[in-house]
């Protein structure tokens, strides 16, 4: 059920599996040992060059013991992360960001739409393949009177100091 | 809506940052650790005690800005016009030179020391604050009105607070059982409606003022950041005078720069920090998630490095995204007017949901 466990200053850390993710955050919240009560955070990292790209990290707090853990599962575009949202109620906002910036959906999700971005917003802003320019623009269009979106257009190439030393 | 009570309440956040909706902050953030994050560290002595001192000074500011517009929303304007974080924000820009974003305590201690003359200031900011505390809490605690608009609205239990994840005062006033057990001095609530985050909150002031005189009595004198220049900048009057005395070394080290990794302790000038501020440090392949308690709740940071001077990803949990979202659990079968006193309990910021 857990591939890797991992005690370390920057707190515990545990793998799992999609398959599994439910079956041991279910062990954690009802365990006596654990009972992690709380779901503290969900979020997604993107990692273009695996297999499955999407790194999906949730963050949980016993208060009873006062400690954390991090369990980490995988998920691409189609394979699809379980809800937790009827073990741990905070976690739909959450998972719905997840979809919303990274494209990895849950399962059954009752009310997936775009939370942080337009309605109409195409792609996956926080996917690391999405240039930080985006690829449509807006404005507003005298003539038609409305907000008008066309395709960015951009005078000069966008410049990414993307070198390790300033001196290279 | 159901005649005058709410049945479904759902809130859609977007983006308030006048920014496109592709751009969430991390891809803003190309920058280095050090440009980025000015967050970790460790301190003792006088650091310490002008981190609590400013901790704390933030904490007043955010809860007396919390508490003024809760009025507002509900309908009292009086305290707004007392809003005493004005002094508070004073103080901040005194020392750092910015009124909110401060960026004042660094990676190896804070920024500056403290100018002259101000804890003599802050002494003063304080003693009126607790005076207009009570002046506060004597006008609406037991005000008729606020009271009928504030009891009983919007009740949290602790298991309904740790199923949302809710943290800081919106846990604090919420009915726990080993209540006796807790640490004195934690001011927490026995209903955990409305009323009892007020008290909390009120509460919570009064404390802070407290700490803060605690702490200008104890001030210690000493360094206010490391010596360590692989870490910290110099002194500046001290990085001119040795930079142009050592004038022909540094030409030197600027040629080998790459390969530097230690420096010797004779050349104690900016030169070892120059690598850290051009380059940025790389941190080992990791990730870490780290949280402090934020006046608001918990505030989380979750960083993954890989192995070099910009962070791979970062997300911060902002407490008001989890607050807002026990918006519908919490204002069902009110009336809407209880749903703006049940936002403002929350203290919510839009500028921090969206993050």
């Amino acid at each position: 059920m857990v591939k890797k466990m991992e005690r370390s200053e920057h707190g515990n850390r545990s793998d799992t599996n999609t398959d599994y993710l439910l079956q041991l955050l279910c062990f954690l919240k009802l365990h006596t040992c654990t009972r992690v009560q709380g779901l503290i955070d969900i979020c997604g990292v993107d990692y273009p060059s695996r297999k499955q790209r999407f790194e999906v990290v949730y963050n949980l707090l016993s208060t009873r013991y006062n400690s954390g853990i991090r369990v980490r599962t995988c998920a691409d575009e189609v394979r699809r992360i379980s809800p937790v949202v009827n073990l741990f109620p905070s976690g739909g906002w959450w998972e719905r960001k997840v979809w919303d910036m990274f494209g990895g959906s849950s399962i059954n999700d009752p009310d997936l739409c775009r939370r942080s971005t337009v309605y109409s917003f195409e792609g996956h802003p926080l996917r690391k393949n999405l240039p930080l320019s985006g690829y449509v623009e807006v404005r507003y269009d005298d003539q038609e009177k409305r907000v008008v979106s066309e395709p960015i257009e951009m005078t000069q190439e966008f410049r990414y100091f993307d070198f390790a030393s300033p001196w290279d | 809506m159901n005649g005058e009570v709410v049945e479904r309440a759902e809130s859609h956040i977007k983006s308030l940052h006048q920014r496109p909706p592709n751009r969430e902050i991390e891809k803003l953030i190309y920058k280095t650790y050090l440009q980025a994050l000015p967050y970790f560290d460790h301190s003792e002595g006088r650091r310490l005690n002008i981190y609590v001192l400013f901790c704390e000074i933030t904490r007043i500011s955010n809860h007396s800005l919390a508490l003024n517009t809760h009025a507002m929303d509900v309908g009292a304007s009086t305290p707004f016009l007392w809003a005493f974080e004005e002094k508070l924000l004073e103080i901040y820009e005194r020392v750092s030179g910015a009124r909110i974003y401060a960026s004042f305590i660094r990676p190896g201690g804070v920024a500056q020391d403290l100018p002259l003359g101000l804890c003599r200031d802050i002494d003063s900011s304080t003693q009126q604050i607790s005076s207009r505390i009570n002046e506060l809490e004597e006008m609406s605690i037991g005000n008729r009105i606020w009271k009928q608009r504030l009891v009983d609205i919007g009740i949290v239990t602790a298991q309904q607070a740790k199923d949302w994840g809710f943290n800081g005062v919106m846990l604090r006033a919420a009915p726990y059982d080993v209540q006796d057990q807790s640490d004195l001095g934690v001011p927490v609530g026995t209903r955990g409606d409305c009323y009892d985050r007020y008290c909390v909150r009120i509460e919570e002031i009064r404390q802070s003022v407290w700490i803060i005189v605690q702490c200008l009595n104890q001030i210690l004198s000493g360094m206010i950041k490391t010596n360590d220049h692989k870490l910290y900048p110099p002194l500046r009057s001290r990085m001119k005078l040795s930079m142009e005395l050592f004038a022909m070394q540094a030409f030197f080290f600027f040629s080998i720069v790459g390969q530097m990794t230690t420096g010797s302790s004779v050349y104690s000038t900016s030169i070892h920090h120059f690598e850290p501020y051009t380059e940025g440090f790389s941190v080992p392949s990791s990730s870490t998630y780290t949280t402090i308690e934020a006046p608001k709740g918990e505030f989380g940071v979750f960083l993954v490095s890989t192995r070099s001077n910009r962070p791979y990803r970062r997300k911060i949990r902002a407490p008001g995204f989890v607050h807002l979202q026990g918006l519908y659990s919490m204002s069902k079968h009110h009336m809407p007017a209880d749903v703006v006193t049940i936002i403002g309990t929350k203290d919510i910021v839009s500028g921090e949901v969206d993050i």
